[in-house]
């Protein structure tokens, strides 16, 4: 057991001193707290550009403008508009030359429809036009109503809201406001997981192909045995994956709380991400799977590492596995929409499928337990046969040199770690 | 013995590495195992080393069967460089030592020692890519002797030195069986066993050719070697009945004769052709003996 926590510690250790690790995750950090700010910051530039930049306005009305700002204001939208004696070719020209950004021409006619034009530098198709298009409408509205001379409840009874509520019936049992929360969560934790999943497997098989090439292999196993060493190595590298999760998940859950002391905006910002209230079972599902998937590929990983001679070799026998990951998340992603599919379901007891589908549909549906407990067995299960399996082929596959660079050297491998 | 072979078989499949090998090694010997690449050196090494089961036979030290129990009192130095290459000295040696059974002080002292014995104390927190092969070499020794091991393997270790190199990991050698470890060790450097091993054994394509102390090798192989120098043309002496055979320098020549007669008449023959400056009879180096069994092999 001694020789295992040495290992382990140095598998550990060497991979958390090294500078490509410590920038790596520093720098991750670093953009956690950066995204967790992102609309303190986009308002601090926003708001340097906004101050008094009064939209010019050619108008034959002044009340209209007026009333204009007033009715953006209360939209929510704190608009200034100057009234301008320019022709619309001096304004054009003013906006090529970049002074201003956007100017309006407004014509109200009496008894006749508004006609508005605003001209700016790029056409938007949202946002402020479109605000603009809505103000415009209502003026226009009341206007009419005024000139048909309608009795203050029949004006009310005109501009009376619509009552809209949107609700969705599906077996999550989830209202379509819950949904989107749990969607974006999930996404991200699925994202963190395959990243993760893909680093460190990756990072497993080149230790072990890095050592066998150096040699140093020959010697390691003749005072631990293989299984002990791949074991105590895929455990070692593990918990640094895990550690690094886990930092990223204070930092984000730091950054976050930070943020909304200092705004009140990117709190609502995070809570419609729904990162405000992070259900404590997807969290750990989250790293439940995590860990489990982590195991299930690396035990592979090291496996394929032991195969190889050489470290270039590692990329091209670790593509198969890659794939698997990658295709696991294409089924994830495609289920985030659409959790209930019956492609979703079915994949999400595959064992190499079921860290990110599975965990997508514990995360957006309501399961009964015993689905996620099911292909967490059947991952579980998979896991202890491959270990099986992994050490047998890893205590032959050390021993081996030569060009390989084939699947078909497992059953080689599997014959020397017999003999 | 300390180290026992006891009629050893490694077969891959249908290809027979090591074909019953019996070795017995003393306790405090250093142990020369000679063989041309391939001839199963290595597959031996690991079959002692526990990394591999023979398919039959026993292999055992001081009457146990090695195993991860008993590997803290073996040294291994592999063939080819086994160090990481982008980790420093001190920090590699501590954890190789570690597991060996050393404690992290331990091998701390024990690593500034050898570095100074081997003259290289800049190099302890140099990573192991930036030295030379023979720097690297000398850390790769300290490996596998730092621990004190009872029994050291040592494949190849002189290969590719410089000779102050070669004599400063010799002394090494020596000085580590004088404190009563047991050597086995393989090169391709006849001389280097000549001088350090009391017994060796020649492996030929798995199966053990000749097997002894180096003096029962030489005496057994019942050939002599007779030098003469002589400014005088010496070719007509291969004619000489029971010379084996001749090879020719300019000054002289050298013969390999199976009886002291022969060396009689040869030096009578080459007198006639002129006066000699020398003439001596020599036993044969190991050199020769090995050309001779395993060479005539592959011709």
């Amino acid at each position: 057991m001694r020789e295992f926590w040495i290992i382990f510690k140095q598998a550990f250790m060497s991979k958390a001193k090294s500078k490509t690790f410590l920038i790596t995750t520093a720098v991750a950090v670093a953009g956690i707290f950066l995204l967790a700010n992102i609309t303190t910051i986009i308002e601090a530039f926003d708001d340097g550009e906004k101050e008094g930049t009064a939209i010019p306005v050619v108008a034959d009305n002044e009340a209209i403008v007026d009333r204009l700002g007033r009715q953006l204001a209360a939209m929510g939208e704190e608009t200034e508009f100057e009234v301008t004696g320019d022709s619309r070719a001096a304004l054009e020209d003013q906006l090529k030359e970049g002074e201003i950004e956007s100017f309006l021409i407004l014509q109200a006619p009496d008894g006749n429809a508004i006609q508005a034009e605003y001209v700016s530098e790029s056409t938007e198709l949202f946002g402020f036009p479109m605000m603009l298009q809505e103000a415009l409408q209502s003026i226009q509205t009341e206007m009419r109503a005024d000139e048909m001379e309608l009795a203050p409840e029949q004006a009310a009874a005109l501009f009376e809201p619509v009552v809209f509520e949107q609700t969705a019936v599906s077996s999550s049992g989830k209202t379509e406001e819950e949904m989107n929360q749990a969607r974006i969560l999930v996404y991200v934790l699925m994202f963190l997981i395959y990243f993760a999943v893909i680093m460190y497997s990756n990072m497993i098989a080149t230790e072990v192909a890095t050592e066998k090439s150096s040699r140093v292999m020959e010697i390691l196993i003749s005072s631990v045995s293989p299984v002990k060493h791949m074991f105590a190595k895929v455990l070692g590298i593990g918990t640094l994956g895990l550690g690094q999760m886990l930092l990223f998940g204070i930092s984000g859950y730091l950054a976050v709380k930070s943020s909304s002391a200092v705004s009140d905006l990117s709190e609502g910002f995070f809570s419609e991400m729904g990162l405000g209230n992070i259900p404590a079972s997807t969290i750990i599902y989250a790293i439940l799977f995590f860990v489990l998937g982590y195991f299930l590929y690396a035990v592979l990983a090291a496996l394929l590492g032991s195969l190889v001679s050489r470290t270039e070799d590692v990329a091209s026998l670790i593509t198969p596995l890659t794939l698997i990951i990658v295709v696991a998340f294409i089924i994830a992603a495609t289920g985030l929409s659409n959790p209930d599919a019956a492609f979703v379901t079915y994949s999400s007891y595959v064992p190499f499928f079921a860290p990110l589908v599975m965990f997508l549909r514990v995360g957006l549906l309501d399961l009964p337990w015993w689905e996620p407990a099911f292909a967490i067995g059947l991952m579980v299960l998979t896991i202890g046969v491959l270990g099986w399996f992994g050490a047998r082929v890893y205590k032959g596959g050390v021993l081996m040199y030569g060009p390989s660079r084939s699947l078909k050297d497992l059953k080689k491998a599997m014959q020397l770690g017999k003999e | 013995m300390a180290l026992d072979l006891n009629h050893v078989t490694k077969k891959f499949g249908e290809f027979t590495a090591v074909d019953d090998l019996s070795l017995a090694i003393g306790e405090g010997t250093m142990y020369g195992f000679l063989g041309a690449n391939g001839a199963g050196k290595t597959t031996t090494f690991r079959m002692i080393l526990g990394l591999l089961n023979p398919t039959e036979g026993r292999i055992t030290w001081k009457g146990k069967p090695i195993d991860y129990g008993t590997s803290h009192k073996i040294g291994y130095l592999p063939e080819e460089r086994g160090l990481y290459p982008k980790m420093k000295v001190e920090e590699q040696l501590i954890f190789l030592g570690k597991l060996r059974g050393m404690h992290r002080l331990d091998a701390k002292a024990a690593i500034r020692e050898w570095l100074d014995r081997f003259e290289v104390p800049q190099y302890l927190n140099k990573k192991v890519e930036e030295l030379s092969k023979g720097n690297q070499q000398k850390i790769q020794v300290i490996a596998a002797l730092m621990h004190k091991p009872e029994l050291v393997i040592l494949d190849e270790p002189f290969s590719g030195l410089d000779p102050v190199n070669v004599e400063m990991l010799k002394s090494a050698v020596k000085d580590v069986r004088d404190q009563g470890a047991t050597i086995v060790f393989s090169s391709h450097r006849m001389d280097h066993v000549e001088e350090l091993c009391e017994q060796l054994s020649i492996v030929h394509r798995g199966q053990q050719i000749v097997e002894g102390s180096l003096r029962d090798v030489k005496r057994s192989f019942g050939r002599q070697n007779v030098r003469i120098r002589s400014d005088y043309d010496l070719t007509a002496l291969q004619t000489v009945p029971g010379v084996r055979s001749a090879s020719y320098a300019l000054n002289g020549a050298v013969f390999q004769v199976t009886e002291d007669d022969t060396a009689h008449r040869l030096l009578q023959e080459a007198l006639k052709a002129g006066p000699v400056s020398h003439f001596s009879i020599e036993e044969p180096s190991l050199q020769d003996i090995f050309i001779a069994k395993v060479g005539n092999e592959h011709a």
